[in-house]
């Protein structure tokens, strides 16, 4: 895996970090490992750091969606962090608006709406 | 490895054009190489941030359609000084798209996908031109104003 | 009959060079089109000389069998004055029939002239006259491409700035940003005003952002759908987005039209989307005591 850094754990979320030389194939090892690690540390969320990313197309879009869908029957909400204004715009333009997501713009943002809650 | 000697022919007028870069598409990987090569490219000539996530997101499906879909293929990035774009040209040898008003429209899927990203990437790109058949492939042209 | 339908022509343009643009500019100043309150009379002198000499070449080597085409190389001089006058006078606020006439005014002394040289050859003056019109009414309508040309560069110009002037992007409070929309909302317009927003989104780590259309003249479909377009892509971003300013008016037709917000939030008037603003911040406008 060596476009994604190791998932963390930060107080009670998984954080990852995708880097922008991520492929398909290992952003779909990320979701497996990612829907394990859920229910595994039984934890209310998974942040997802795109800050890196300067695309996202619509295979990525979709498995974020999915990861979204995964962590809500696992009971834990999925926040993507940090997207870029141009990968923003491109995506609305693609049709592909996240409903399933939460977001943030930033880890602290994204953490302290996950306290909130 | 780019090979910087082979040419391109335009798909229209017949001009052949030295490419900038040149890449094989077989494997997830060689979508990215794609796609960061069209990135510099843009950058290097000034263009803006959003229209070169934009296009690099338009050639970022085309290239996964090739391998996905077209069973591998190659990719190529060429200027058009007359014209002032930058162009990418990307070809298969697959089955080719049996209709392809249809696969443009948006929520149309051959491979359990989200059907968008091929009508996604005609509005991406300024210019798109789709040559397919049945025995010869697809070869799919994109443009980007400089 | 003369040997070139421009050999008599060329002939009066050299001999007669300095007497036909003083009889130019008079002929300006009778038509009122010598714009003295804008140019010198030395200044006005200095670009009807240059522009004669200019003329005068590409006559001499443009005109071919009586044939001319003011785009070839032979009037490669003419255009570039011409260029640079019309860009000159388009500043100053000559109107295009100011510089069409200012142009053709310099038939009046040409014919003059044609009139005395063969006063016994009506046959080669008709022919002559003719010639000279045909090249000053090209040199007209040339003019006049060249200031239409000039002006829409302008417009161009003046559209850009005012892009630049009527999107901004204020800070109301900390975190807390509002966007107001004045005018039309086209879809060039709205991508812009969206990059914009992002990007201030993204600087100022804002949170709340509050899209005003109290300005926005009318909302249809298109404009509704520019909206909501932004209001994802500023959720998408992480930030919350208010749509303001939305008169009753507005409601009705959106409604009419089928436009579903969905989960956008939107508000009558900036004051409620502000304090629904600052709620989701933390803060509340409280009355002082004793006030």
């Amino acid at each position: 895996m060596s476009g994604i850094a190791s998932i963390h754990l930060v107080e009670n979320a998984l954080l990852v970090s995708i880097q922008d030389d991520v492929n398909d194939t290992e952003i779909l090892e990320l979701q497996d490992s990612l829907s394990r690690r859920i229910a595994q540390d039984n934890v209310a969320g998974v942040i997802i750091d795109i800050s890196a990313l300067e695309i996202v197309d619509t295979f990525v879009g979709r498995v974020i969606a999915q990861l979204a869908g995964i962590s809500k029957l696992l009971d834990a909400k999925t926040y993507v962090v940090g997207m870029r204004p141009a990968v923003a715009m491109t995506l609305v333009e693609l049709g592909m608006y996240l409903p399933e997501a939460q977001t943030a713009l930033s880890l602290s943002h994204a953490l302290s709406q996950l306290r909130s809650d | 490895m780019p090979c910087r000697s082979c040419e391109v022919t335009d798909l229209k007028t017949q001009e052949r054009f030295t490419p900038l870069a040149r890449f094989p598409l077989h494997v997830s990987r060689d979508v990215v190489q794609a796609r960061q090569s069209v990135a510099r490219e843009l950058r290097d000539r000034g263009v803006s941030n959003i229209r070169v996530t934009r296009f690099s997101t338009a050639v970022s499906e085309i290239a996964r359609n090739v391998i996905v879909h077209g069973g591998g293929g190659e990719f190529s990035v060429y200027l058009d000084p007359a014209a002032g774009y930058l162009m990418t040209v990307s070809s298969d040898k697959g089955r080719g798209i049996a209709d392809i008003p249809q696969a443009l429209t948006d929520g149309f899927t051959t491979a359990g996908g989200l059907g968008r990203g091929l009508g996604g990437a005609k509005r991406l790109a300024d210019v798109f031109e789709i040559i397919s058949s049945a025995d010869g492939g697809t070869t799919i042209k994109m443009g980007i104003k400089l | 009959m003369p040997q070139t339908d421009t050999a008599t022509i060329l002939r009066i343009l050299e001999v007669d060079f300095n007497s036909i643009v003083e009889e130019w500019v008079g002929s300006q100043i009778e038509e009122g089109v010598k714009r003295s309150d804008l140019f010198s009379d030395s200044e006005n002198r200095a670009q009807n000389v240059e522009l004669l000499r200019s003329f005068a070449k590409g006559v001499r080597a443009g005109v071919v069998d009586s044939e001319f085409d003011l785009k070839d190389t032979a009037w490669e001089d003419l255009r570039a004055t011409l260029s640079d006058i019309t860009k000159e006078r388009v500043k100053r606020g000559v109107t295009p029939t100011e510089m069409a006439t200012f142009v053709l005014a310099l038939k009046a002394p040409m014919f003059e002239r044609l009139k005395k040289e063969l006063a016994d050859n009506p046959e080669g003056l008709i022919g002559e006259v003719l010639m000279i019109s045909r090249l000053v009414d090209a040199f007209g309508i040339y003019t006049n491409e060249v200031f239409i040309n000039e002006r829409e560069q302008i417009i161009e110009r003046q559209r850009l700035e005012m892009m630049e002037l009527s999107t901004p992007v204020v800070e109301l409070w900390d975190r807390v940003l509002t966007l107001p929309l004045i005018g039309t909302l086209d879809s060039a317009r709205a991508q812009e005003v969206m990059e914009n927003l992002l990007e201030t989104i993204m600087q100022r780590q804002a949170r709340v952002v509050i899209v005003d259309i109290t300005g926005v003249g009318t909302v249809d479909t298109q404009v509704a759908q520019h909206l909501l377009r932004t209001a994802a892509a500023v959720r998408l971003m992480g930030a919350e987005c208010i749509i303001s300013g939305i008169s009753p008016m507005i409601a009705q037709t959106m409604v009419q039209l089928g436009i579903d917000v969905g989960t956008v939030s939107t508000r009558s008037s900036i004051r409620s989307a502000l304090d629904d603003a600052l709620k989701k911040m933390g803060y509340e406008i409280t009355k002082i005591k004793g006030n």
